[in-house]
């Protein structure tokens, strides 16, 4: 059981992680960033061309990533949603401009990067016994902390800082925090960026572990808008649930479902579904967000 | 929508009146597609196109749907669950029960409408993003779905499905043999363009209907259209069963062509690209979704000669409509008709 738990919260943590970018950029702009799980690979490649390619330290790696990221989103928000949104009669327009970002960030990966999976050495050695209560590696530990570090400081971030502040506005309503003078264009460009750049964090946390190929990223994003539907969209306490839920969810399924096959994910849905029958707006969203 | 109202005959009142110009327009493009292209082919020889267009068309049947639930104001990215669900009923159907392939094409539409009945009547609950995701993840569940049940055959599928029979009413062939015919790939690209010009006949007249009215009042404000008496659960649903019904159908084609079907012959990326279609060819008009998707599957097929960087020239050029024409397509003909 303990060891069930375990898994789950490292699961959670990092699923929490990609479901607050996806939800920032959500909130802040009312799109639904296809190409997040993209996003996340093109992370998880940076990190490795870092780290193995040039054979630099692996906090060197992610923090590339996270860079790289960052300037991809902006520029992604400034020059491709901006103008589509402003010029756009129905706003769910933005979903085909987001789903060719999504193809067009694979076709760059795959450029850049080839086909093939690819994994950085372990960065830590060792594994935790404790007890044979819980086993479980030191890097996985390492990350898991990492990315809980990473939650807690973007909250810190949201709540305490000044464009932290400024995007809460935003999301909060638009046309209020424009006439309070916020710089609408400026903080939808850098919330953009932030949820790109934790889309890359994660990438490059997680290619120490999983490694990553081309072919992980629609499975991401499907699963963080799962995790989104089960939290509430565009609330930063909705996409840490709901990652933390999906994170368990996962755990336990895998567990006690082994002996009926391969359905954790059908249950999962399921269960879903039926949870959504009744409270259409997840846990902690505005109703109709 | 502002500049729409201005001009005395909008695009919607419009067609329900059947001028000269439209029956010629509706003429050549009906003898486009059933003479003009398998002369073209012939010609050429480029036999290949031929299950190209018969995938478009098949996929434009599919899109219309999509459109009609677009037509309600919901984003539906589920299509590939019910193209799914529509080609396991025909295949289980033909190879278990014996049943003919012709009786299994409305059969499998009707038995995606009533799947999509059983799970709209929760869902349609949902609004915007949150009735776009959750209809994303049902592809996934249908996926997931066929590998777990039996009578399915998991991963394996079902594969050498027969060709289409005989179809033929009191001993009159209407359609031979498909095993017999020299040429199937002919026959399928014409059945299938006869089911596409169906589909949209039905679509446009659905749209130009007191039903259609309706349509357009949930799309636009769903409170004020409930307060004002109409039963929008019930359209919500109705819409969402007929869009689902050419899902069913565009997926009993697609296997009927193939003779197999394996759970990840529909996935998430189908379901996506029903969208992308009707989002590139225009929300706003009927036939916005068949352009769609001629223009983004024949496109993607073209651009093969480009080899690798197919998907980065398609996904480019996709941004770069996007940038261009951000209400899609078609939206090219509302400012000449504004103009005039």
């Amino acid at each position: 059981m303990e060891q069930i738990l375990a898994n789950g919260l490292y699961l959670g943590a990092q699923y929490a992680l990609i479901a607050l970018g996806l939800t920032l950029i959500f909130s802040l702009m009312n799109v639904l960033n296809f190409a997040h799980g993209q996003m996340y690979v093109f992370g998880g490649f940076v990190t490795y061309t870092v780290v193995a390619q040039f054979g630099l330290p692996f906090i060197v790696g992610l923090l590339a990533s996270a860079a790289v990221l960052a300037v991809l989103g902006g520029l992604i928000e400034k020059f491709l949603f901006r103008p589509v949104i402003r010029r756009s009669k129905r706003e769910e327009s933005t979903m085909l401009l987001a789903a060719g970002i999504a193809f067009f960030l694979d076709a760059v990966i795959l450029l850049l990067f080839g086909e093939k999976q690819r994994g950085v050495p372990k960065i830590v050695n060792g594994v935790l016994n404790w007890d044979m209560r819980i086993i479980m590696p030191y890097d996985r530990i390492l990350i898991g902390v990492l990315a809980i570090t990473l939650i807690v400081g973007f909250i810190l971030f949201m709540q305490y800082s000044r464009a932290g502040r400024a995007m809460r506005a935003l999301a909060q309503d638009r046309m209020a925090a424009q006439l309070m003078g916020v710089d609408v264009d400026r903080y939808s460009m850098i919330g953009f960026a932030l949820g790109a750049m934790l889309a890359g964090l994660v990438g490059g946390l997680l290619v120490t572990i999983t490694g990553i190929n081309l072919g992980m990223g629609g499975p991401t994003s499907v699963k963080a808008f799962l995790m989104i539907m089960i939290g509430g969209a565009g609330v930063i306490s909705g996409a840490i649930a709901g990652g933390f839920i999906l994170g368990m969810m996962e755990s336990v399924g895998l567990t006690l479902l082994a002996a009926y096959g391969d359905i954790t994910y059908l249950v999962i849905f399921a269960t879903l579904m039926v949870f959504l029958a009744i409270r259409p707006q997840g846990l902690m969203g505005k109703p109709w967000g | 929508m502002t500049a729409r109202t201005v001009s005395t005959e909008t695009p919607q009142n419009k067609g329900t009146i059947m001028t000269p110009l439209r029956l010629i327009g509706v003429g050549a493009y009906l003898l486009g597609v059933f003479v003009l292209v398998p002369a073209f082919i012939a010609l050429t020889g480029r036999w290949d196109f031929y299950y190209t267009l018969t995938s478009v068309a098949l996929l434009s049947v599919g899109a219309a749907g999509v459109w009609l639930t677009f037509y309600i104001g919901r984003i539906n990215i589920g299509q590939g669950a019910y193209a799914l669900v529509g080609g396991y009923v025909s295949a289980i159907l033909v190879m278990k029960a014996g049943v003919s392939f012709w009786a299994t094409l409305p059969l499998a539409g009707i038995a995606c409408a009533a799947v999509s009945v059983v799970i709209g009547l929760p869902i349609l609950r949902l609004r915007g993003v949150y009735f776009a995701m959750v209809t994303l993840v049902l592809t996934e569940v249908a996926r997931l779905t066929a590998l777990a049940l039996p009578v399915t055959n998991g991963a394996k599928g079902i594969t050498s499905i027969p060709l289409p029979g005989e179809l033929s009413i009191l001993g009159l062939t209407i359609v031979p043999d498909f095993a017999s015919l020299a040429n199937p790939k002919l026959a399928f690209y014409l059945l299938a363009a006869v089911l596409m010009v169906l589909t949209y006949f039905v679509l446009w007249r659905i749209v130009n209907s007191r039903l259609g009215h309706l349509c357009r009042s949930l799309q636009q404000n769903e409170e004020l259209a409930a307060s004002i008496g109409v039963n929008t659960a019930m359209l919500r649903v109705l819409a969402y069963s007929i869009s689902s019904f050419f899902g069913g159908i565009a997926g009993a084609m697609f296997v009927a062509i193939s003779q197999s079907i394996y759970p990840s012959s529909f996935v998430v990326t189908d379901s996506v690209n029903f969208m992308l279609y009707c989002f590139l060819g225009g929300l706003g008009y009927v036939f916005g979704p068949m352009l769609g998707t001629f223009l983004l599957y024949f496109g993607w097929d073209l651009l093969s000669v480009a080899k690798q960087y197919q998907l980065l020239i398609y996904s480019g050029a996709m941004i770069a409509l996007m940038l261009v024409l951000p209400n899609g397509v078609l939206s090219l003909l509302d400012r000449k008709e504004t103009r005039k």
